[in-house]
């Protein structure tokens, strides 16, 4: 340890250790250091162990869920778009070849109390019991207009400026009912809230087309896909590319703190159990930076194990559901992520249910109450309520060599985990990652 | 010929000399001074066995070990192990001890393990593990023994072979159910890569 390096990364969650991917490929001499003696921080799959010693300290697992190795919870729980930036930094770095992803077999939307299937296409709009006759012609044009939109082909985007034009205009010129609109702004554009309404539209047309592409990409019964073993397998997997690229990984260093310069206070390294080690920037999550942060908000997240499919979604193994905020009479939209056995996360015969959202009141416990009334009578056993401060740092590091990375937000995806981890790069080195084009190192190490 | 993919990963202490048999293994290559890392994701080799050609995909730790830090990814869907030690180092025999009841305790019933005492090359004076000592304990736990040398070359096919052979012909071990491929268009040219 007692060494000198590039970078020093404190905490293996997906952001520190995607970082530490790129930057060992990059030909950085990385030292990265977790206080846990596993991987994945904030973003682990904790197996019910693991689980019972961070809800239930002191108390042993129960066994009568079988063996606790083959549990895997999220403690973020989101699902990957098809055609999104996880899938296409996966794919740069090839670290897909360290793991095996499955589809998700449904995507879900409730409205006036029911479970829909959520119709992403032109076609699927007419067949689509959510909306009228009327609407369902409606709601296909805009479909249509999103699909050939095209920002470099002035003949595509019928005189709309949508860098101009907000989201809410653009859904009035195709006479949009409300409804409508709420599905295509929160169940295909993935929006948490309504805010994006009175927005430039561009955004949200490129998150809709996000979804058909992805959609279309595995051809499946949703546009999301998830890794066997659980999210935790994607923290390992960046990390075993910075291994295989010469980084140095510690786990279990309880003790790790960063050193500071006394008189520039700028970053020097770190120290753990009487050892130091210098680099010239620290990278990490908020948790290694006390004072340095500030918190945007909170995250509610409820772990459940069912012994059966969530209802009324086609007894499928692996869910979302989406509550717009409009439906539950709240600011913000909550989500309900299934999946089982058919993932490697759960003994067999077993599902498991996560139900998350932003904390809008001083009892996130209550708040969750529409999403938990979707899993369906017991058997059920509520596990866990666990409730998480949003984080983000106050500077952005080229000060005082401190690049933190945001806490993770109640978004179903990933795309503003890796935008982050992009924005943090660009930060630390200057450049801008093309994950359009294969970089040179990976393309070496496979051949 | 039927062609079974079969992911092996390999495991010991630092310098007993992972890297080296896979690199004899694989491009018939030694060099004495090892860099700690082979610089690469995994290697893989074909391996013809009477019945099937088996294509090994071989998982190097890349240095993970060294801080009790390999990730469970590392073991998940593996057909086969190789536990390496040193025959000049105790200490190493007592580490892939360690890492064996590692394995043990992961369950994988059908996994393949194989105990390999490196360096079998070095002068007598320079052994601190009995071949016998190490037999005797392979036997005890299910393992099968081979003393190696990545230098000479010496038993290193015939390690991989004899993994080949043992691998149970039915189950296909790495992969379950229908996956997606990320890159289908790659995904595609890696099975025509050999065999």
């Amino acid at each position: 340890m007692d060494q000198d390096y590039d970078a020093i990364i404190l905490g293996t969650g997906l952001k520190e250790c995607l970082l530490a991917g790129l930057l060992s490929v990059e030909g950085m001499k990385i030292l990265h250091m977790d206080r846990n003696s596993y991987y994945g921080g904030e973003s682990a799959s904790l197996n019910l162990r693991q689980l019972w010693e961070k809800f239930r300290p002191g108390e042993p697992e129960p066994t009568h869920y079988g063996r606790w190795q083959d549990w895997a919870f999220d403690m973020v729980p989101k699902f990957m778009m098809g055609n999104g930036l996880l899938v296409r930094t996966l794919v740069h770095t090839s670290v897909h070849n360290y793991l095996q992803f499955k589809a998700v077999d449904g995507s879900y939307v409730v409205k006036g109390g029911k479970t829909y299937k959520v119709p992403a296409t032109d076609m699927d709009a007419l067949k689509s019991s959510l909306m009228g006759m009327f609407e369902k012609r409606r709601a296909r044009s805009f479909f249509m207009y999103v699909q050939d939109y095209d920002e470099t082909k002035p003949d595509t985007t019928k005189g709309h400026n949508l860098n101009v034009m907000t989201s809410r205009e653009l859904f009035a010129k195709f006479g949009l009912q409300d409804g409508t609109v709420e599905f295509i702004g929160h169940a295909l554009a993935l929006n948490v809230d309504d805010a994006y309404l009175d927005r430039p539209a561009l955004k949200m047309v490129k998150a809709v087309k996000l979804y058909e592409e992805s959609l279309a990409r595995f051809n499946t019964g949703s546009p999301y896909i998830y890794p066997l073993y659980g999210l935790g397998e994607l923290p390992q997997g960046f990390a075993r590319l910075s291994a295989v690229y010469g980084g140095t990984y510690m786990l279990a260093k309880p003790d790790v703190e960063v050193t500071y310069d006394p008189e520039t206070k700028r970053a020097t390294g770190v120290t753990s159990e009487g050892e130091s080690a210098r680099a010239k920037f620290v990278v990490g999550d908020p948790s290694y930076f006390p004072g340095k942060t500030r918190r945007i908000g909170r995250v509610v997240r409820a772990i459940c194990i069912l012994s059966h499919p969530i209802p009324n979604c086609g007894d499928a193994h692996s869910v979302q559901i989406i509550l717009p905020q409009a439906q539950t009479g709240r600011q913000s939209d909550m989500y309900v992520f299934g999946c089982s056995w058919a993932h490697n996360v759960c003994a067999k015969g077993k599902y498991l249910a996560f139900v998350s959202t932003t904390v809008e009141t001083a009892n996130p416990h209550l708040e969750i109450e529409p999403g938990l009334a979707l899993l369906g009578a017991s058997p059920f056993v509520l596990f866990f309520i666990n409730v998480t401060d949003v984080m983000t740092p106050i500077a952005d590091g080229k000060e005082d060599g401190c690049f933190i990375s945001a806490g993770y937000d109640a978004t179903t995806h990933f795309e503003s985990t890796v935008l982050d981890v992009l924005d943090m790069y660009t930060r630390i080195t200057g450049k801008t990652l093309d994950l359009s084009e294969k970089d040179p190192a990976a393309a070496a190490a496979e051949r | 010929m039927s062609v079974m993919q079969a992911k092996l990963v390999l495991l010991g202490d630092m310098g007993a000399g992972k890297s080296s048999l896979v690199l004899r293994f694989v491009k018939g290559q030694f060099f004495d001074y090892q860099e700690s890392t082979i610089g690469a994701a995994f290697l893989t080799q074909c391996v013809a066995v009477n019945d099937a050609t088996v294509k090994f995909e071989i998982w190097d730790t890349a240095g993970q070990e060294r801080y009790h830090s390999l990730a469970p990814m590392y073991y998940r869907g593996a057909a086969a192990a190789i536990i390496v030690y040193d025959i000049s180092s105790q200490s190493s025999f007592a580490r892939a001890k360690s890492w064996v009841k590692e394995l043990q305790r992961q369950g994988n019933a059908s996994l393949v393990m194989a105990l390999a005492g490196n360096k079998a090359d070095l002068s007598a004076e320079k052994r601190e593990v009995e071949a016998s000592e190490a037999e005797a304990y392979a036997e005890e736990n299910g393992l099968f023994f081979m003393e190696t040398s990545a230098k000479t070359a010496a038993n290193v096919n015939d390690l991989f072979y004899e993994i080949a052979r043992k691998l149970p012909r039915t189950a296909a071990p790495s992969t379950p159910a229908p996956g997606v491929v990320l890159d289908s268009r790659r995904g595609a040219q890696t099975k025509s890569a050999c065999c």
